[in-house]
């Protein structure tokens, strides 16, 4: 099914700068992965390896961080909210 | 003389101009601010840095601005205190508090990033502030933004303590309560920063703003007369000042300012907010989120930034990680304040009473220099210790009223003296 993945701006110079892109697939490792085929040089930005996310990115479905869930395995439903976030300092 | 050469990205090295930018586009590794060393040398001096203001502009050559410092002009310099009392308690040789909840004008060590951060906000041409906050970076951004004239925009979880709130909304800042733990403040800030052209001082200018804690590991050092404690404990939330302590230490080694002695530094957390304890303990890089569960707000971040980096400085310095449960953190609380006249919020609570286990332990030597690092004021979070505390006896004006009180007194043990202080301290 086609899910809005939201792209933070360090990513935006890859997708033609646009806010959200819609992708297939049923758990959130194909939607980046479809997100990746899509856009030249993302895997890089999101993947250290294979079923790796970067250390720094952080992946949320429904405002909740995917750590929470099934990681990568977390299956998504139509209507489903994912974005892709930045850590950021503490306050 | 400004030193700066640019922006370097932690994880894969590429460098960037010095602007509102927090995250590598290529990795999303976080960007530090790179120095010419080489040609601080001889010029960054001890002599250099003592002629400097009584603030934490003495070390601006070591700090990310090019023009004059516009924020935290009386910021800094905190009093390092030794500690007679608690060395005698904790049956230590050496202990020092470094007192950050004397820090001008919101009493946390936040205006040290914040002075640093709107510095450069103004020198990069914006007029709007904003901050992801547990408070008190809230209250830091919102007193420093009307000094600097600017607006501000500051947000928070929805349930902080009242002291926290109103020591943000007095200054006239734009508050936002958004419904969720800071970790979710975290995450809208930083789709807000993506949307809106503000300088979110942990967000787009993380770099720069994160930097100004370097400040506090400078003058433990100085303040000290130019050595490291060998131990130097300090509480982990978002995981900037522990990193930028080390940092600190590191650059005066190698500016030949301070001899290595292979100072020792080490992370307290809350039991109920310890996700990079247990990375530490358990030999692990990867930090684990949580979802918080304890008194200690200001540093209840289950997801921190920079968790790996704390563990990187701890594991490289040789130290070690230690938290404490939410009695023991009022317990310390209580101790620092009747030991050492030293009220501080639950985030220094924490420290201590790390502190103490990590002595009662034996990672910590008892004959050796400690500094615990105290980053908040008691006063903004009244009501942990509010029960805790026997409010006093109310009695007519009339000196026969006070001598009956003084003899109930004597009978219920003949002193109106606290209970004494526990040698031992929160029981490992």
């Amino acid at each position: 099914m086609a899910v809005k993945i939201r792209i933070p701006t360090p990513l935006r110079q890859m997708t033609n700068g646009a806010e959200s892109v819609e992708v297939e697939g049923g758990d959130v490792n194909e939607l980046l992965l479809a997100l990746c085929a899509k856009f030249e040089g993302m895997d890089k930005r999101l993947f250290k390896q294979p079923g790796e996310l970067n250390r720094f990115v952080n992946v949320y479905v429904n405002e909740e961080d995917i750590r929470f869930l099934d990681n990568l395995h977390t299956k998504i439903k139509p209507g489903d909210d994912v974005s892709v976030v930045p850590a950021i300092a503490g306050g | 003389m400004a030193y700066v050469v640019g922006l370097r990205c932690r994880e894969c090295g590429k460098e960037y101009p010095q602007k509102g930018v927090h995250v590598c586009e290529v990795c999303f590794g976080p960007l530090e601010v790179q120095y010419d060393y080489a040609r601080m040398k001889g010029k960054v001096t001890r002599e250099s840095i003592e002629r400097g203001p009584r603030s934490l502009w003495r070390y601006r050559d070591l700090l990310p601005i090019n023009a004059e410092p516009r924020a935290g002009l009386y910021s800094g310099y905190t009093p390092l205190r030794r500690a007679h009392h608690l060395e005698k308690i904790l049956n230590v040789r050496e202990l020092y508090i470094k007192d950050d909840s004397a820090n001008y004008p919101t009493w946390s060590y936040k205006e040290r990033v914040v002075s640093v951060a709107i510095t450069k906000a103004l020198e990069l041409g914006y007029h709007t502030v904003g901050c992801a906050s547990t408070g008190n970076l809230a209250n830091s951004v919102a007193a420093h933004a009307a000094v600097a004239g600017m607006k501000a925009f500051v947000m928070i979880p929805h349930d902080l303590e009242q002291g926290k709130v109103l020591g943000s909304l007095i200054f006239g800042p734009t508050m936002v309560r958004i419904q969720g733990n800071y970790d979710d403040v975290n995450r809208l800030c930083s789709e807000i920063a993506d949307k809106y052209k503000w300088a979110i001082v942990n967000v787009n200018l993380r770099p720069f703003y994160t930097e100004g804690a370097k400040t506090f590991g400078y003058e433990i050092a100085e303040q000290l007369g130019w050595k490291f404690p060998q131990h130097t404990v300090c509480p982990t939330a978002g995981g900037t000042i522990l990193p930028k302590i080390h940092k600190a230490y590191q650059e005066l080694i190698d500016l030949g300012l301070v001899e290595d002695n292979a100072p020792k530094i080490y992370s307290a957390q809350a039991a109920g907010c310890n996700p990079v304890v247990e990375a530490i303990r358990a030999g692990r890089d990867l930090i684990k989120p949580q979802k918080p569960k304890t008194i200690a707000k200001s540093i209840a971040i289950g997801n921190p930034a920079d968790g790996f980096y704390v563990v990187q400085a701890v594991r490289q310095s040789g130290g070690w990680a230690m938290d404490a449960t939410d009695p023991e953190i009022i317990d310390a609380i209580k101790l620092l304040a009747k030991a050492e006249g030293i009220w501080t919020e639950p985030a220094g609570g924490t420290t201590l009473a790390a502190a103490i286990k990590l002595i009662a332990s034996g990672r910590i030597p008892r004959d050796e220099s400690i500094c615990v690092c105290i980053t908040g004021n008691g006063l903004k979070t009244t009501e942990v210790v509010a029960d805790q505390l026997d409010m006093p006896t109310s009695i007519p004006a009339k000196l026969d009223a006070f001598d009956a009180f003084i003899a109930e007194l004597d009978g219920a043990g003949g002193t109106r003296e606290l209970e004494p202080l526990a040698a031992g301290g929160p029981t490992p």
